[in-house]
């Protein structure tokens, strides 16, 4: 493939306002979910970002049901489903012998099935694929300053509470021990979690967002060793798979949000294969020197 | 200021709903080096954590100095090994109280840090992720954190358990240097040789004070011998005791 060819091919996105659109929302989003995402990850909190994916369904369906398709309307009712959910496993976690895993697996299944049930219930099943694939190529500019918020809040966050974030990721006991109150990193992260799901949801839907967010931070783990390492190899991949991924999706004429999700995990396959920190071939490799040698 | 670092009275901690150390009075002498001993369930660990200020619904009272002003090393320290911190990092989380959410380390600060990582025996070590360290190594490692929280007591739960002897005498060997300056130390131990060597002071704890005194003169067979009587008597249906309702 020559270079012009490359250039005709990625030439739609500087040709057409959506797919401008599109390429700032996708980098908006990858700039304040991946370092996020790592974060999680370190705290073995992927799995909650799943969680709570399924969670904004419910809300969402009620903004859209009593407000129809406003994007204010169903991120707020997102927004404040997730954050339900989010509560009560963590008021059944506490208040019970159950885990963490268990109590959040409850919640979000109940939460997602009331969801299909209340937009089944009005809406037809193109409004039900909307709500969980979205359409980044409809992103207008309401939904782009609320991704562009969101990210630069995500950002501004992290940065001010980098410091006892870390630790109490570390070491929360030791956090408690010399008088820093820890116990509110969690929450925090929860809320900044749900809150990039929700901004997301339009571009990618509620299952995809979270695709976005886990998959450059997963991978990343086989390229950096260092917490900004990492932030930065995982929003070069978000970023990269998100180009790539509209790019797909419109010479394909594939779903937008299936498409940048499944450019995330070709990276993480491949980084999961080549990577130079314990990737697997590697690892292959160094044995197979070991026993000749 | 009392020559007391901590002076109990008549305090009960509980553990897990049972009370593990009934009714403890008595004195922690400032700038000495304390070691509890006791048999297992002897509620050492928990009367550790409650001088940490980690068991805050006890009954009696402690007087002791302000949290900021105790270190306090756990044994099983919630440290997440897998997290990509560098052992410089690890331990200059001990300055966290001269730098809290964002100010940078100065030049000083990170001379300290490198001082206290070769006073540990870890020069070199700085780059390192604590996911390299041997269990060695990262006890030195925080053996530096704690070097630079610069504490007026320092409290170790079991500091050298798993520890091999050359790790262990160049951690002992901090020890007087905190008494030298003036530091309270309480700890934790087992290795009754190790109490003999190094410590000034002993209290045997068995739920209840056994003996609190001198080394010399409480290490003696018997009082270890009564120690290991009650704590084998341990009821776990145990009734509560009024401490709470009399404190």
């Amino acid at each position: 493939m020559g270079l012009a060819a490359v250039f005709d091919w990625i030439a739609p996105l500087g040709d057409y306002a959506f797919m401008r659109r599109a390429l700032v929302a996708t980098l908006a989003l990858s700039l304040g979910s991946a370092p996020l995402g790592c974060l999680l990850v370190l705290r073995r909190m992927s799995l909650v970002g799943d969680a709570m994916a399924h969670a904004v369904l419910p809300g969402a369906a009620a903004g859209f049901l009593l407000a129809g398709l406003s994007l204010p309307a169903m991120s707020l009712g997102g927004f404040v489903a997730a954050l339900l959910v989010a509560a009560a496993a963590g008021f059944v976690t506490r208040a019970t012998p159950q885990r963490e895993d268990a109590s959040f697996a409850a919640f979000y299944l109940i939460a997602l099935a009331l969801g299909v049930l209340m937009v089944s219930s009005r809406g037809s099943s193109v409004d039900l694929m909307h709500l969980l694939f979205g359409s980044v190529l409809a992103v207008d500019e309401v939904a782009l300053l609320q991704m562009a918020a969101v990210s630069s809040v995500t950002l501004a966050v992290l940065a001010v509470a980098y410091r006892p974030l870390v630790l109490d990721s570390v070491d929360p006991g030791f956090l408690r021990s010399v008088g820093g109150r820890g116990g509110w990193a969690h929450g925090l992260l929860l809320v900044l979690l749900v809150a990039n799901l929700v901004s997301a949801f339009q571009a990618m839907g509620t299952l995809m967002a979270v695709g976005l967010m886990m998959l450059p931070a997963a991978a990343a783990r086989f390229w950096a060793a260092s917490l900004p390492g990492l932030f930065g190899v995982a929003t070069g991949i978000g970023a990269l798979a998100g180009v790539i991924g509209l790019l797909l999706s419109y010479h394909a004429e594939l779903p937008s949000g299936p498409a940048i999700v499944l450019v995330c995990g070709a990276a993480y396959l491949l980084s999961v294969l080549v990577g130079p920190r314990d990737g697997v071939l590697l690892r292959r490799r160094a044995a197979l020197r070991h026993r000749t040698g | 200021m009392s020559a007391a670092a901590f002076a109990l009275h008549d305090l009960t901690v509980s553990y897990r709903g049972h009370p593990a150390v009934h009714h403890l009075s008595g004195e922690f002498r400032r700038g000495a080096l304390t070691a509890i001993v006791g048999p297992n369930g002897a509620g050492k660990s928990t009367l550790l954590a409650a001088l940490g200020g980690q068991r805050p619904d006890h009954g009696g009272r402690i007087e002791g100095p302000a949290p900021q002003r105790v270190a306090y090393l756990p044994q099983a320290a919630e440290l997440d090994r897998s997290f990509p911190l560098t052992v410089h990092e690890l331990a200059a989380m001990g300055l966290w109280r001269a730098l809290g959410w964002w100010r940078g380390l100065s030049t000083d600060q990170r001379r300290r840090v490198d001082d206290a990582l070769a006073a540990v025996g870890l020069s070199g070590f700085g780059g390192r992720l604590i996911g390299e360290l041997s269990a060695g190594q990262l006890q030195r490692a925080l053996f530096a954190r704690l070097l630079l929280q610069d504490a007026e007591v320092i409290l170790l739960d079991e500091p050298f358990n798993a520890l091999d002897a050359g790790t262990t005498a160049d951690l002992l060997a901090l020890l007087p240097r905190w008494r030298s300056e003036g530091r309270t130390v309480i700890a934790v131990l087992h290795d009754l040789t190790q109490v003999h060597a190094h410590f000034d002071e002993v209290l045997v704890l068995a739920r209840e004070r056994v003996a609190w005194g001198p080394t010399a003169e409480v290490l003696r067979a018997e009082s270890m011998f009564r120690a290991r009587q009650q704590a084998e008597a341990w009821d776990a249906q145990a009734p509560w005791c009024d401490a709470r309702s009399a404190a």
